[in-house]
């Protein structure tokens, strides 16, 4: 039997906003299976987003949805999850919102360690301004305001995550859906900040301007980019060069989590 | 049984006046001259088994306070002009989305960094209109250690009851200084609690205006869904363009305030039943002002103080009748004539607003307001 994604989706919230071609529908719908896979509890679950295409995910499901300004998803996140550690609390936005403006509450999510789970998804570009290079655009590629190509070093997501102190890090590919549920359903299962990075496509605002005829070479690059974790402990510096690791990138059980933390504080405040 | 009594700075009476009205979560970031609220709650919540978290930035600050206020919680922050400038984006956030929270912000000089340490009353603009678009405020202004810990358990009543963020607006002064202060005992203050939903969560909308101008607000994870947003919405809370719906709520959510402002507003009188001058003052200035009246009165000049504790919405009807039966106002204020731009509204030009005017981190002297009462003819 197909996989009934409408029980979690919000009636009449369809057509998304998103255009033909765009990853990040297959990301939503990783993202439902890992929820049903979990079976959680919806009515105390929150997804919070901040702006730009891949935030307005949070409005087809049905849960509690918090849809915030530019870039400040992890922090107000982070209030839901301290006001209420018992709430399951998932992030998604994209690369811009994340890692620019939302950047300096990404890393400090990562570093408290809190227990969310932070889904990115990682097109390259702000999409939906019309394509400005983003931390994420690789240098020498074409955006509307980097039209003589890009002179800006770009961002690894992932090991920016892990350098802050993210306890589990891994990254997917839109290609790669089946994937994803997978990787989302550990991320969320782990007690402590998880960063699940998907490699998207924006055909609309990036693959046009790079070069790209269409969404299924877009989609061929993320197929042939992506190396699992595993298979790349086989291969030579030589073979991997180009390349994009796939799979749990990091993990670290041993460190205890924000809330839990906090929870510590609120013995010794009340011992005393 | 006595009351407890307390020598305490405004910044730590009004983190106690926070608890008083049941606050559980505080999202800060420090700042000079407000850091005590935020050291005194990092003491005090995780007692009663608040959250206390101090954020990366003022930004997080005020998104961490508003993601913890949807769950329930009653939040706090406390900062100074440079923080309240960086909160505005987020404040904006809490307008449109209709989410509690009391800001206490420390008056300090500016722009920009300014004089961190001296006193200043430059922020009751920033305040009424520091975030974009239209939007209602609410500002109370203390001038005793009393009110910080009276008027922020207030903000929090006011901040519920119309579902938006509430600022407490104290000088340097009022904040820094120690007084004695009274803590109060349950039902001194009436304490208004989140207005909750009637209906079952399948039938919940988060802007519902059948329940009138305020809908009720479900706390997440109480088994209400539903979606906020930062765009302009339609009553189940997604977003809309259309045009009427728009026009409506952005209407609805700046009447709110306007239709209720004199339930909001208050206000101190003092010698005013056959005053010819009024001198109209607001935070550690009315201090200044009360000695000047007195002052003038022993000098036979018919002097008195509208003192303005509700800044925002502002008391325009008390000033109109005022100025419909005065010789004139004085306006003594630590900024370069803020308060006087909406005096002078209110005047209409029936009467003069005669301005002193401080900027340079140092308090008005009664001298100077008693030298300015004389000026009125």
């Amino acid at each position: 039997m197909a996989f009934d994604y409408e029980k979690y989706l919000r009636p009449g919230k369809l057509p998304h906003i998103w255009c033909p071609g765009c990853g990040h529908g297959i990301v939503m719908k990783g993202l439902i299976r890992a929820m049903d896979t979990l079976k959680l509890d919806m009515k105390n679950t929150a997804i919070v987003s901040g702006i730009g295409c891949a935030s307005r995910l949070p409005g087809y499901i049905d849960c509690c949805t918090l849809h915030t300004a530019h870039g400040r998803a992890a922090a107000f996140a982070t209030g839901v999850k301290m006001a209420k550690p018992e709430m399951n609390v998932i992030l998604c936005g994209g690369d811009g919102d994340g890692t620019a403006i939302g950047g300096n509450h990404f890393i400090h999510a990562c570093r408290r360690n809190i227990d969310m789970t932070y889904i990115i998804m990682n097109n390259y570009i702000y999409g939906m301004t019309g394509g400005q290079f983003s931390p994420c655009t690789p240098t020498g590629h074409k955006a509307s305001t980097t039209p003589y190509g890009n002179p800006d070093p770009n961002f690894d997501i992932a090991k920016l995550a892990i350098g802050a102190g993210a306890t589990f890090v891994a990254r997917g590919t839109a290609f790669h859906a089946n994937q994803i549920d997978k990787l989302i359903a550990e991320a969320i299962q782990h007690k402590g900040f998880s960063v699940v990075e998907i490699l998207d496509d924006c055909p609309t605002t990036y693959g046009r301007r790079n070069k790209y005829k269409s969404v299924i070479e877009m989609m061929n690059r993320l197929k042939e980019v992506a190396v699992p974790v595993k298979a790349a402990e086989k291969m030579s510096a030589e073979q991997l060069k180009g390349k994009v690791l796939t799979g749990v990138l990091y993990k670290d059980d041993t460190k205890c989590d924000y809330t839990t933390e906090y929870a510590k504080v609120i013995e010794r405040a009340q011992a005393k | 049984m006595a009351k407890k009594v307390e020598f305490l700075q405004g910044n730590e009476a009004a983190a106690h006046g926070a608890i008083y009205a049941g606050c559980n979560f505080f999202g800060g970031y420090p700042i000079t001259p407000s850091t005590e609220v935020a050291e005194v709650m990092s003491i005090e919540l995780p007692k009663i088994g608040g959250k206390f978290i101090q954020m990366e930035d003022e930004i997080g600050a005020m998104s961490a306070c508003l993601g913890a206020s949807l769950t329930g919680a009653k939040v706090l922050t406390s900062t100074s002009g440079p923080g309240l400038s960086l909160k505005q984006e987020i404040i904006g956030y809490g307008c449109i989305a209709e989410i509690p929270c009391v800001i206490f912000n420390v008056m300090r000089g500016g722009p920009s960094t300014g004089m961190p340490t001296g006193p200043s009353q430059s922020d009751v603009m920033c305040a009424r209109w520091g975030t974009h678009g239209d939007h209602a405020t609410i500002a109370l202004m203390p001038a005793s250690v009393q009110e910080c810990y009276d008027m922020t358990a207030e903000a929090f009543s006011l901040s519920e009851k119309y579902r938006m963020p509430v600022h407490v607006l104290p000088d340097e002064i009022i904040a820094h200084m120690r007084e004695r202060i009274e803590f109060r005992e349950p039902g001194e203050i009436e304490i208004t609690p989140r207005k909750a939903p009637t209906v079952p969560p399948e039938q919940y909308k988060p802007y519902d205006t059948s329940f009138g101008d305020v809908p009720p607000l479900a706390n997440f994870g109480s088994g209400y869904k539903y979606h906020v947003t930062g765009l302009n919405k339609m009553q189940d809370g997604f977003p809309t363009t259309k045009a009427e719906i728009v026009q409506a709520e952005e209407e609805r959510q700046v009447r709110k305030v306007s239709a209720k402002v004199d339930d909001i507003v208050t206000f101190e009188e003092y010698m005013l039943e056959d005053a010819e001058v009024v001198v109209v003052a607001y935070g550690s200035t009315s201090r200044s002002a009360r000695y000047a009246v007195n002052v003038a009165r022993e000098q036979g000049i018919k002097a008195g103080m509208f003192r303005i504790k509700t800044f925002w919405p502002f008391p325009d009807k008390q000033i109109k009748a005022l100025a419909a039966k005065v010789k004139g106002f004085v306006i003594p204020e630590m900024n370069l004539g803020m308060c006087s731009i909406e005096l002078e509204r209110c005047a209409q030009g029936k009467v003069p607003v005669l301005g002193i005017f401080r900027v340079d981190g140092e308090p008005i002297n009664p001298v100077q307001i008693v030298e300015k009462i004389k000026e009125v003819k």
